[in-house]
């Protein structure tokens, strides 16, 4: 019972942590571009700008 | 397919002049293939030097990685001629922003190549791609007048860009799905926390009545206000059908979620054996998965037409009074200017000619095959192109006023009464509400006078009925076929953008084609001529080249092998070519004295007899069989055309497609159209041009190929990316079985609730009997509906 107290509201806690998280993802706007986020992941940033000057 | 013949850079950069002509060569940049025995590694001067650009600036690892079509990354010959300076927005402290569409941004390394290769300039801050929406956003330190370096090194690297218009926002920006989306991970953080509480409760028999009432208490804090804020697009749904007097499935589920969280929310206070809060969670979750990718699968079609639109959008050049021409957006434009129409230029404006006559291809208006010569003076309306020398128009209407708007406005009206179509999933939901609520009202009834309990237990069985009849199963039946179907369709480039397009089209019983643009291909293409020498082809397509006419372009199209066009070739406008005393164009300007009738170019050289190339406009190379598949899957084919009885004749003939109408007015095509329906034809109309808009969005289901006008693929339910016709019966075919098979998938689930009702209506059901039935029937539906995607037989 007393595991209960402490668990429970932890499990809720880290779900609503989740959840929080989801939502600041949705109103950065992460999902607008899912097949460019994919396939970004693939390539290396060569920043010409830092590696020339 | 494409890496086959690519030939991979890096270790070829220095020795690859002499040794690239190995048989399937395709070109380094675009990937098309070359000519058998070419010295080059590229197939034309545009590649050669996209080439270099990509790799002086270091981004090579492109062409290992990129998967476009091969051809679709050729440079364009001429710059592109907006002025984008002016769509650049001022920033706070002399920056500037400029968002664009860039068409051929079709894969990751497209959209990594232009990204790249953007913020290699010193001053820019920002290049950010969107490979989903082709959409770019610039914002660079310095002069708005950058905007065209940047925007002519995107075409140099072979994509092309275009303003950023609104339909494309339109296209992109859904507040609904992100709703949706949003409600979605509510929706499901509830339900898995739920579940975590109830499978404690169903589990444990032997769990004293304190704690069962703190996991109720927990249940209905996790649970209650997840129902109300993720069931909010149901709800609200719900509410619109309500009171319009016509129940939808979204009636059903918004009922049957919201008695559930009240019973459960009752049984939390009397500490009743179970509470169902994770079956009303649940059920928001799946449903609400379901609309997302249903959603999603459309929007991208939506995108792809938005982008094909975006590409048309171009601006006009307005005269100035002191005779200079300034390109400016069409929207600028107001009665009484001059605009000049440049040589292959389509009017955008209504207006009356000035000067001399003019030669007009008038396909999109009239359908008239052959272009006409119009005397000066004469009134044109907006969608002709223009086929010869350049000309003033002054223009009698703004573009808001003029007849393509007044077109457009005709079509909104008749997009609305369209939506008055019923799709099969709410047929079934208004036969299926109605007798689910009975049953749970009978239920409630029996449990309470008949059987004795209190109205509190009454309720347990009544609702769990409800929560049970409650169509998981039936309302992710249609959408998920839908999802499969369209998203099958659209990897074989059918854009579908109505959410009841399929079903329209596999009912369909009547094909109604235009001719000019959707059975021909709707430009001049060259003829054979058995005594041409090929020489003189060679000849004339290398003169042609340094041409942007039609005329010349199909010269060009025909002989793709031509060498460029030699030094010194001079292009008389409206006239032809001249090299030294070799002269192409017209027969007065090549001085010939045959005769110009149709669409001929003569090409005349010094001691030789002059030789004329004839063009019309063709049959598309597979318009008979697409015909003849239609018409095997009972489509019974006709053709209205506005041109002559004599070129209708031919084609329907070619075409293998017996009743045609010549000389059909757009108001003729429309009224065609309008009389099929009554008589239960339900026609599919393909078309084209602007005198086929009304009868595309007058016809049951409507279909616009390829290089439409923006009118007609606004207009058309279907839009084909590709240049082929034969996609068509493919998609009545998928239209077919994706119907079969939601019919099915209802059948499935009134199957399991045939099982279920009586189950909870005895008052047998428990939460987890609920959940079983659901996800097991959910389950089911979905694989069912995967078989939508397979290539059907």
């Amino acid at each position: 019972m007393n595991a209960l107290l402490l668990l429970v509201p932890i499990a809720l806690l880290l779900g609503l942590l989740a959840l929080l998280l989801f939502l600041w993802t949705l109103r950065t706007r992460q999902y607008d571009d899912l097949d460019g986020a994919a396939a970004r992941i693939l390539f290396d940033d060569t920043h010409p700008k830092r590696g020339r000057r | 397919m494409i890496a086959l013949g690519r030939i991979q850079p890096g270790g070829e950069e220095g020795d690859a002049a002499g040794v690239s002509s190995a048989p399937a060569a395709a070109c380094a940049h675009c990937a098309a293939p070359l000519r058998a025995g070419a010295a080059s590694r590229f197939c034309c001067a545009g590649c050669e030097g996209a080439h270099a650009l990509v790799a002086g600036l270091g981004l090579d690892a492109f062409y290992r990685r990129q998967e476009t079509a091969a051809g679709t990354l050729r440079p364009p010959e001429a710059p592109p001629e907006t002025d984008f300076a002016a769509l650049a927005r001022p920033g706070k402290s002399g920056e500037h922003s400029l968002e664009l569409m860039v068409a051929g941004l079709t894969c990751g390394a497209c959209v990594w190549l232009v990204e790249q290769a953007l913020a290699a300039g010193p001053d820019m801050l920002r290049a950010r791609a969107s490979l989903s929406a082709r959409r770019l956003t610039l914002l660079w330190r310095g002069p708005a007048a950058r905007a065209n370096d940047f925007v002519a090194l995107i075409a140099r690297l072979g994509f092309r860009a275009a303003p950023w218009s609104p339909a494309c926002l339109r296209a992109t920006e859904d507040a609904e799905g992100r709703e949706l989306l949003r409600a979605l991970g509510i929706a499901a953080f509830g339900m898995m926390n739920v579940m975590l509480v109830s499978v404690a409760v169903w589990a444990g028999a032997d769990m004293g009545e304190a704690t069962r009432a703190l996991m109720h208490w927990l249940a209905a804090l996790i649970g209650l206000p997840v129902v109300l804020v993720a069931g909010m697009p149901f709800y609200r749904s719900a509410w619109r059908t309500l009171r319009a007097g016509r129940p939808n499935m979204d009636l059903a589920v918004s009922l049957g979620v919201l008695a559930t969280a009240a019973m459960s929310l009752s049984e939390t206070l009397r500490n009743g054996a179970y509470t169902w809060f994770d079956g009303a969670t649940a059920l928001l979750a799946l449903l609400l998965a379901g609309r997302v990718l249903d959603r999603a699968a459309r929007r991208r079609a939506r995108q792809a037409v938005a982008e094909l639109l975006a590409l048309q959008e171009g601006t006009v050049q307005r005269l100035t009074p002191d005779g200079r021409a300034e390109h400016v957006p069409v929207a600028a434009i107001r009665a009484g200017e001059r605009v000049l129409v440049a040589a292959g230029e389509r009017l955008r404006l209504d207006g009356v000619l000035e000067g001399e006559e003019a030669l007009l291809d008038t396909a999109a208006t009239t359908g008239e095959s052959l272009p006409r010569r119009v005397p000066a003076g004469a009134p044109l309306a907006a969608g002709g192109v223009n086929l010869g020398n350049p000309f003033t128009l002054r223009v009698t209407a703004a573009a808001a006023d003029g007849s393509l708007a007044a077109m457009a406005r005709l079509l909104e009206r008749a997009e609305q009464a369209r939506g008055r179509f019923v799709s099969i999933a709410d047929k079934a939901a208004r036969l299926y509400v109605p007798a689910a609520h009975a049953v749970a009202l009978g239920t409630f009834l029996g449990w309470w006078l008949w059987a004795g309990v209190s109205w509190q237990a009454a309720l347990v069985p009544a609702v769990a009925a409800l929560i049970i009849t409650c169509p998981c199963g039936l309302a992710i039946a249609v959408p998920a076929v839908q999802v499969v179907a369209v998203g099958a369709l659209f990897r074989r480039g059918v854009l579908v953008t109505s959410p009841t397009a399929l079903e329209r089209l596999a009912s369909a019983g009547h094909v109604v084609f235009d001719k000019t643009g959707t059975l021909t291909e709707g430009r001049p293409v060259l003829l054979d001529e058995p005594g041409r020498p090929a020489s003189a082809l060679a000849e004339a397509a290398s003169l042609a080249r340094a041409s942007r006419h039609p005329l010349a372009r199909a010269l060009v199209a025909a002989c793709p092998d031509a060498p460029p066009a030699p030094a010194g070739v001079v292009e008389v406008p409206g006239q032809g070519m001249r090299r030294g005393t070799t002269r192409l164009g017209s027969a007065r300007f090549a001085g010939v004295a045959g005769s110009d009738e149709g669409l001929t170019l003569w090409l005349a050289r010094p001691g030789l007899s002059a030789v004329p190339f004839r063009f019309a406009d063709r049959l598309r190379p597979d318009a008979a069989p697409a015909v003849r598949a239609l018409r095997d899957l009972g489509l019974e084919p006709e053709l209205l055309s506005g041109d002559g009885p004599d070129a209708v004749e031919a084609v329907a003939e070619a075409a293998g497609i017996g009743p045609w109408q010549a000389r059909a007015t757009p108001a003729g095509k429309a009224e065609r159209i309008a009389a099929l329906a009554v008589a239960g034809r339900r026609p599919l109309m393909v078309g084209d041009g602007i005198n086929d808009a009304a009868a595309l969005a007058l016809a049951h289901v409507s279909a616009a190929p390829q290089g439409a006008t923006d009118l007609a693929q606004t207009a058309a339910d279907l839009v084909l990316r590709g240049e082929e016709l034969a996609v068509l019966p493919f998609a009545v075919r998928v239209a077919r079985r994706a119907q079969r098979l939601a019919r099915q998938n209802i059948g499935l689930s009134l199957i399991y609730n045939m099982v279920a009702v009586p189950c909870a209506v005895l008052g047998y059901a428990t939460p987890l009997i609920a959940a079983l039935v659901m996800a097991s029937s959910s389950l089911l539906v979905i694989l069912n509906a995967l078989r939508a995607g397979r290539a059907p037989a």
